[in-house]
């Protein structure tokens, strides 16, 4: 065991079973699964990808890009970092080799998303996010704090309880606040425009099995915050040399969190090798936990404080030199030491450790501010990119900002605070900084990207850069070496910092040796100018079904149902979707036997018991527009492409509507209701499109026509009675209205009482047919609906759904927008020239009629297909052909099936389609290919069935 | 070193392929060239190349104002296909998947092209239409293409859910087995060495800021590294072709928009083929190294800033999950957005100009990606000839007057 | 994701909005006399500049009024918001 026998911020009285590559294990509340591992001496973690290589924990935190895990148990969740999860009882996890396994079976935990509004946002609470976050809250302001730790502190959390106390009560005043919300587990991953900021929070995942099912396991916070505080910290960078990706090489940083945050010591002779100040706390700390270190510093100037304390311990410090290699098998067994100078290594000597630590300097955490379309600046002295530019209302503090002194962090915190909260208008006085020990004077760092390597690149010596991708130095110089200059080409063509960590570690690194290896003697190439790869979101992995929410199943897009739905789905109705709406397809009955009825059966009899004596429809997804004001006639004629303006009250028109560019858009019936209302329905699927079509007119066109738009769509419920006995069943439960064609003639309305219900009721029919369309309040729908089927039962009546709907229409050769269109055709290719006024000066669309493409004399035009077998049903999508010879492929083609269907009252098949010149070709013999088989079929009309008309009006 | 673990590759990256030793040369800008083609993204690089391979035209400049195929190149989803609706349409797109199937062999550069097949899924009866229609009218034109019913979807993508429980059930698919994906990066290094190789100038850092036109007339170039003059001028600007046309007033029927995509991390192999579905709007393959590249909805407006708006990515996922229920625990890497033109018909614009010796291929919107190979080819044809090559006629500057769109919009919809 | 200043609602989330498309494009006077070129240039040509665009937004899920921006396209971010019937505000770039 390596566990040390106290301290850190671990439960030790809370000892929790876990089980690692299938062996078994125990932790520590507070652990991580790294941590834990590694108190039980488990380095090797996972295994490279490409090489196979061993490879173990190389950091504390989310930058790790190495420890790769699968979780098995309680949920599998492909490639976690073991750095980043929270040990919990009964976790099964194994280490991966590249590729992470999904789960075959539904993941049965909740997601969900909160909005959040906030003044002030502070991202990170190390001690500058929380001295920022105190400075804000004291002033008044609405401050959300977040940290993707459980516990506040950030890197205070791996010191030996440094600012504890502090760290705690400001926990606590933040905590007690009603205007600060605090977000532990809780990872901002994206920064979007204008004080965005998309955050995940992970609420469950840390308690395992015992997570409550009904809470959601992870949540994503939409923020919205007036100022941001980015107090991010940084990431430590790594140096590189030979086979530096043995388990047990770690970043100093970590060396140090694991001990003093996690009570474990990774190794007792360890190594470390530095080229700045900030590893010897991790090599001081180890040794006063018992370590034997020896400080390998690049440097040959080092600094005094932390040299003379190294004394003090005993610890060995080689100044001046670098580690350039190192041996194991599997877990480091020892380094290979080398003096330094000149950028060159000297004759090396091998040192025993078990731990190797490495710091090569620090990068601070730009990524959100890089989102936020921050600029970059390199900083020489400190080897990385620091934020360059001012971004309006965003913040950067502490060592995100490049700070690398506590005071400095926190002093700069708080004026990052004040300064947001001036744009706030808030004062404030900043509260007092806590008080600090006196930190020692530094000695600048050294920036070093790889330690130079004698031996030959591609032999089995690798320098690793991304260890992820397992890819090395030599990498990189093969790609500069075939002429690539850019970092992203870089990038692309070795792989690095396209892996899980996205390059944490490893994408400056890359920058730095790329620089180094297209400078000439006399062209220097500097990291300034070749930059970065792009930061992008999200900064830390998000589960696909975190990003998904709720919005799934059901909520995936609403379901949009009729008053009367209910009846229908009492009845048996099978149903189908049109556009939101569930729309009945056909009713099947059920045989006394119990046998139900298939489709073509239904819908055969739903048709043939309407045309013979009366069927209904709940067409109330049509959609419905009320259109109002004294200039309503003069819009409906500049949209539709006939007159509405000398409609009467109490009278209807069809009416289609073009685009812009003449191709029919839509249509439907305009009731006139008043001087100054109309009421115009429009196809189910369109009724949104077309409303917003009108309104855009109405307001950014024509802002001087007097005229409102309402939709009406789920005011009213519309129900059809068709069929010869439709007046018959209307008569029965409307005994005052006179119903005789005289009184009531096609294309005009009613209001009248139905069945004790208002109604407004209209001789419409989009089947041939004597026809009624009732308008009633949405609420008095059902009731309507029932009266009608009840009054309709000594006829037979039956209701049908939109198959039905389909067949009688297209035997009278009504086309379906959308069905029989596909935005290419003209209400002339329909054969609805009368459709198009002449009178009208102008109307949306008219102008393109006259284009060339329109005047051509073979456009598709809708015509009727009769197959010459009638018992053949031809696919709706088959190609019209004029020849049968496929030997020759591409076969010409002349159009499409748009519609087929068997008929009852054609006693046979049928079908409707967009032929070129079709109407011309009425009577012509052609062929129609489906699937690789030729019907003969011979160009009919469109109208098929009752072409006089004569059913109309019963 | 005899200790060491010998690196000998073995996993499950170990099969990626190795790269050329050299790519291309960084040259300056002459001053003269005969033909300069601007934007060095897979549409300009592969027209240099074929100029120089078909028509014997070596003295080119491709320039690039970034870096080479950092474009939409860069940033697409890599499929391809051919089963488009209209005849115009296949013409091209299936000469380009014609040149796929050879062009690894052609460039000499393993492009990662893999034939794994595309599904387009129908979720409603009128999606059934409109696909039983494209595959009957492809497979007139000699494109291969099926229909194919629930339970074959599931065959051929066994994690696709066929339930008729979700919103929008699958109700079929079209299926075209020779579509697939490449290696978007490798295409575009293939060409560019092989332009490189024909002695084609790859120029890059060089944005071009004004183009000379003396007697309408194009006669040179301003750019960031000077003046460049040229017989020819070829645009291949993608995203940016407005602002090119603009700078000789002309004005084009392109607006250019934010087109996100993302990646998840490397997962074992799941989803052999590449599912497509207009109507829940998700398309997803998994890549050769195992990663899931999953497109996302257009973001409604006009952009150039190469990000586009996060509520796209989390629509795309709960569509995603809708009909990938094992997605569920897939994470998000990396999303990015490029900028894409599109044009009133969802199809593109390539052929001669009011201009003379200037050249447009643009407005390719979401799709063009497939047709790297095609369009080079026929554009490279165009420049050379002066005249369009018959695969690229019916896409004139010219259509949007006299009407004869090609509106792949209304039935083959499915835009990439 | 944007946050959109309706000049009737104020400040809302990008979600709520409709694009569309470049404002002060104007239906013609008569378009009868238009050449096909002149009315193909009305019905499918748009501006499409890289920087300030004058464009149409709707507050699609809240007051539903159309209103007129200007918006930089390289950078996204909106510079100015306008009713319709006002005159194009001068924006700083
Ligand atoms: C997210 C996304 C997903 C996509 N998915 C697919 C898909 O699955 N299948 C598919 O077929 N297609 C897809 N596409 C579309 C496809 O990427 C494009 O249609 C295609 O890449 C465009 O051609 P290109 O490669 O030449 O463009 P680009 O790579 O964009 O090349 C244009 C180049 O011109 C340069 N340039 C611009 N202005 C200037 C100037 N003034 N001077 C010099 N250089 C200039 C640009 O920097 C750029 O490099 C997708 C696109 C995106 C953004
Ligand atoms: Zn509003």
């Amino acid at each position: 065991m390596t566990r040390v026998a106290a301290g850190g911020r671990i439960d030790r009285n809370t000892e929790l079973a876990f089980t690692f590559d299938g062996k078994a294990y125990r932790g520590y509340a507070g652990d991580t699964l790294a941590s834990a591992l590694l108190a039980n001496g488990v380095h090797q973690v996972a295994t490279s990808i490409c090489y196979g290589r061993p490879r173990g924990i190389m950091a504390a935190g989310v930058e790790d890009a190495n420890a790769l895990v699968q979780i098995e148990t309680p949920f599998p969740e492909p490639m976690l970092t073991a750095t980043t999860v929270e040990l919990y009882d009964g976790l099964v996890a194994r280490g991966l080799q590249g590729q992470g396994r999904l789960a075959d079976l539904p993941d049965q935990a909740r997601y969900d998303a909160m909005h959040e509004h906030c003044d002030v946002l502070v991202v990170g609470a190390g001690p500058s996010g929380l001295m920022s976050a105190l400075t804000a809250a004291r002033a008044g302001a609405r401050v959300v704090l977040l940290d993707d730790q459980p516990e506040l502190g950030g890197s205070l959390l791996a010191s030996r309880n440094q600012l504890a106390e502090w760290v705690s009560a400001v926990t606590s005043e933040l905590n007690s606040l009603a205007t600060v919300r605090v977000l532990r587990r809780t990872t901002a991953f994206g920064y979007y425009d204008d004080g965005f900021v998309l955050a995940l929070e992970k609420r469950t995942d840390h308690l395992g099995a015992a997570a409550p099912p009904a809470a959601a396991r992870q949540r994503i916070w939409r923020i919205r915050a007036r100022q941001v505080i980015l107090a991010t910290g940084a990431h430590e960078r790594p140096v590189v040399f030979a086979d530096n990706d043995r388990p047990g090489i770690m970043l100093a940083g970590a060396g140090r969190a694991y001990l003093n945050r996690y009570g474990v010591l990774g190794g007792n002779r360890v190594v470390v090798f530095t080229t700045n100040d900030s590893a010897y706390t991790a090599a001081l700390d180890l040794a006063d936990a018992g370590a034997a270190v020896t400080v390998v510093d690049a440097r040959t100037e080092i600094p005094q404080h932390p040299a003379a304390e190294c004394a003090r311990r005993g610890v060995a410090l080689k100044a001046g030199h670098v580690v350039t290699g190192t041996s194991g098998n599997g877990r480091v067994t020892g380094a290979h030491i080398a003096p330094y100078a000149d950028g060159k290594a000297g004759a090396r000597q091998g040192i025993g450790c078990d731990l190797l630590l490495v710091s090569g300097g620090w990068n601070p955490t730009v990524h959100l501010f890089s989102q936020a379309r921050g600029k970059l600046r390199y900083d020489e002295s400190l080897g990385a990119f620091v934020p360059g530019s001012s971004v309006k209302a965003v913040r950067v503090a502490g060592s995100a900002a490049g700070v690398f002194t506590l005071s400095g962090c926190l002093s700069g915190a708080a004026d990052a605070a004040v300064a947001a909260l001036q744009e706030l208008g808030l004062s404030s006085a900043p509260p007092a900084l806590p008080s600090l020990d006196a930190e020692p004077e530094t000695t600048p760092g050294l920036v070093l990207w790889a330690v130079p390597d004698k031996g030959d690149e591609s032999g089995p010596c690798r320098r690793f850069v991304d260890f992820q991708r397992d890819s090395t130095v030599a990498d990189i110089l093969r790609a500069t070496g075939a002429g690539l200059t850019s970092v992203e080409h870089v990038k692309r063509y070795t792989t690095i910092g396209t892996a899980h960590d996205q390059g944490k570690t490893s994408g400056m690194i890359a920058s730095g040796i790329m620089a180094e290896a297209l400078s000439t003697d006399k062209h220097q190439v500097e990291v300034a100018s070749l930059g970065t790869t792009t930061f992008r979101p999200p900064y830390a992995s998000v589960a696909f079904a975190a990003l998904a929410g709720r919005d799934r199943g059901e909520i995936f897009d609403p379901v949009r149902v009729t008053e009367i739905h209910p009846w229908h789905l009492e009845h048996g109705a099978v149903f189908e979707n049109v556009g939101q709406w569930k729309r009945p397809r056909y009713y099947p009955q059920r045989s006394a036997a119990g046998s139900i009825e298939d489709i073509d059966t239904a819908v055969l009899r739903e048709c043939r018991t309407t045309r013979e004596s009366v069927g209904m429809m709940d067409g109330s997804t049509l959609g419905k527009i009320n259109v109002q004001g004294s200039d309503a006639g003069e819009f409906l004629d500049r949209l539709y492409t006939n007159l509405m303006s000398t409609l009467k009250p109490g009278f209807i028109r069809y009416g289609a509507m073009c685009g812009m560019d003449g191709m029919i858009i839509d249509d439907g019936t305009v009731a006139r209701v008043s001087d100054t209302e109309f009421v115009l329905t429009t196809t189910t699927g369109n009724a949104a499109m077309i409303l917003d079509w009108m309104e855009e007119f109405a307001q950014t066109e024509w802002p001087e026509l007097r005229v409102n738009l309402t939709s009406v769509t789920e005011q009213w419920v519309t129900i059809a009675l068709v069929g010869p006995r439709s007046r018959d069943v209307l008569a029965s439960v409307a005994a005052e209205l006179d119903l005789s064609n005289e009184a009531f003639g096609f294309m005009t309305w009613r209001d009248a009482s139905v069945a004790g219900i208002e109604a407004r009721i209209c001789r419409i029919s989009f089947s041939g047919e004597l026809a009624y369309e009732l308008n009633v309040n949405a609420w008095d729908g059902l009731a309507l609906w029932e009266a009608l089927i009840e009054a309709g039962k000594p006829y037979g009546i039956t209701p049908y759904g939109t198959e039905t709907m389909h067949v009688l229409r297209a035997e009278k050769g009504y086309p379906i927008i959308g069905q029989d269109t596909d935005g290419t055709v003209t209400p002339q290719d329909l054969g609805m020239g009368w459709v198009v006024s002449k009178k009208k000066l102008d109307f949306i669309g008219k102008r393109s009629f006259s284009r060339a493409e329109n005047q051509r004399p073979d456009r598709k035009q809708l015509v009727g297909l009769l197959p010459v077998d009638r018992t053949v049903l031809l696919d709706e999508g088959a190609q019209v052909l004029a020849t049968a010879d496929l030997s020759q492929l591409p076969v010409p083609m002349l159009g499409h099936v748009t519609s087929s269907y068997r008929s009852a009252a054609l006693d046979g098949t049928f079908a409707l389609a967009l032929v070129r010149a079709g109407r011309e070709r009425i009577g012509q013999r052609l062929h129609a290919w489906q699937d690789g088989e030729l019907v003969s079929v011979t160009v009919t009309d469109p109208v098929l069935y009752d072409k006089e008309g004569a059913r109309r009006d019963g | 070193m005899t200790e060491n673990v010998r690196p000998l590759p073995s996993g499950p990256g170990a099969d990626l392929p190795e790269h050329p030793k050299f790519l291309w040369r960084n040259p300056d800008p002459k001053p003269s060239y005969d033909v300069v083609i601007v934007g060095g993204g897979g549409h300009g690089l592969a027209t240099a190349y074929y100029l120089a391979k078909n028509h014997g035209i070596t003295n080119v400049a491709v320039l690039e104002k970034g870096w080479l195929a950092g474009g939409n190149m860069a940033r697409n989803t890599t499929i391809i296909r051919s089963n488009y609706l209209w005849d115009e349409s296949s013409g091209i797109y299936e000469h380009s998947l014609k040149l796929w199937e050879g062009l690894e062999e052609d460039l000499g550069y393993p492009i990662l092209f893999s034939q794994r097949g595309v599904l387009n899924l129908a979720h409603s009866l009128q999606d059934v239409r409109d696909s039983v229609r494209r595959v009957n009218a492809n497979r007139l034109n000699g494109i291969d293409a099926e229909w194919v019913d629930p339970a074959q979807v599931k065959e051929l993508c066994p994690i696709v859910n066929i339930s008729p429980d979700v919103r929008y059930p699958v109700l079929g698919a079209t299926y075209q087995p020779r579509a697939g994906i490449a290696k978007h990066d490798y295409v575009a290094w293939g060409f560019a060495r092989g332009a490189n190789e024909y002695g084609i100038d790859l120029i890059q850092n060089c944005e071009v800021t004004g183009i000379d036109v003396v007697g309408g007339k194009v006669v040179g170039l301003q750019t960031t590294r000077g003046r460049i003059a040229t017989g020819k001028v070829a645009l291949a600007a993608a995203g940016h072709s407005s602002v090119l046309a603009s700078m000789v007033g002309l004005s084009l029927p392109i607006q250019s928009h934010p087109l996100q995509a993302l990646v998840s991390e490397l997962l074992e192999p799941i989803h052999p083929t590449v599912v497509m579905s207009n109507a829940v709007h998700v398309y997803v393959s998994q890549a050769h190294k195992g990663e899931l590249v999953m497109g996302a909805g257009i973001d409604s407006y006009n952009g150039y800033g190469q990000r586009g708006a996060f509520h796209i990515i989390e629509r795309q996922m709960s569509a995603a999950l809708e009909l990938f229920p094992v997605f569920a625990r897939a994470h998000l890497l990396r999303s990015w957005a490029g900028i894409v033109d599109t044009t009133p018909d969802a199809s593109p614009i390539v052929g001669l100009t009011p201009i003379e010796n200037l050249y447009l291929n643009c407005g390719w919107g979401t799709g063009g990606f497939k047709a790297t190979p095609g369009v080079g080819w026929c554009f490279a044809h165009t420049v050379a000839h002066d005249q369009a090559h018959p695969y690229n006629a019916p896409f004139t500057l010219d259509r949007f007057t006299t009407g004869a769109l090609v509106d792949e919009h209304g039935a083959a919809a499915v835009a990439h | 994701m944007q946050l959109i200043r309706c000049p009737w609602c104020g400040s809302r989330e990008e979600v709520e909005f409709h694009y569309g498309g470049q404002a002060h494009v104007s239906y013609p006077e008569n378009p009868a006399e238009l050449s096909d070129a002149e009315w193909a240039r009305y019905v499918f040509f748009r501006a499409n500049p890289r920087g300030p665009l004058a464009e149409r937004w709707v507050h699609a899920a809240g007051c539903r009024r159309w209103f007129n921006a200007v918006r930089d396209t390289s950078t996204h971010e909106l510079l100015a918001v306008y009713r319709i019937g006002e005159p194009q505000p001068e924006v700083a770039r």
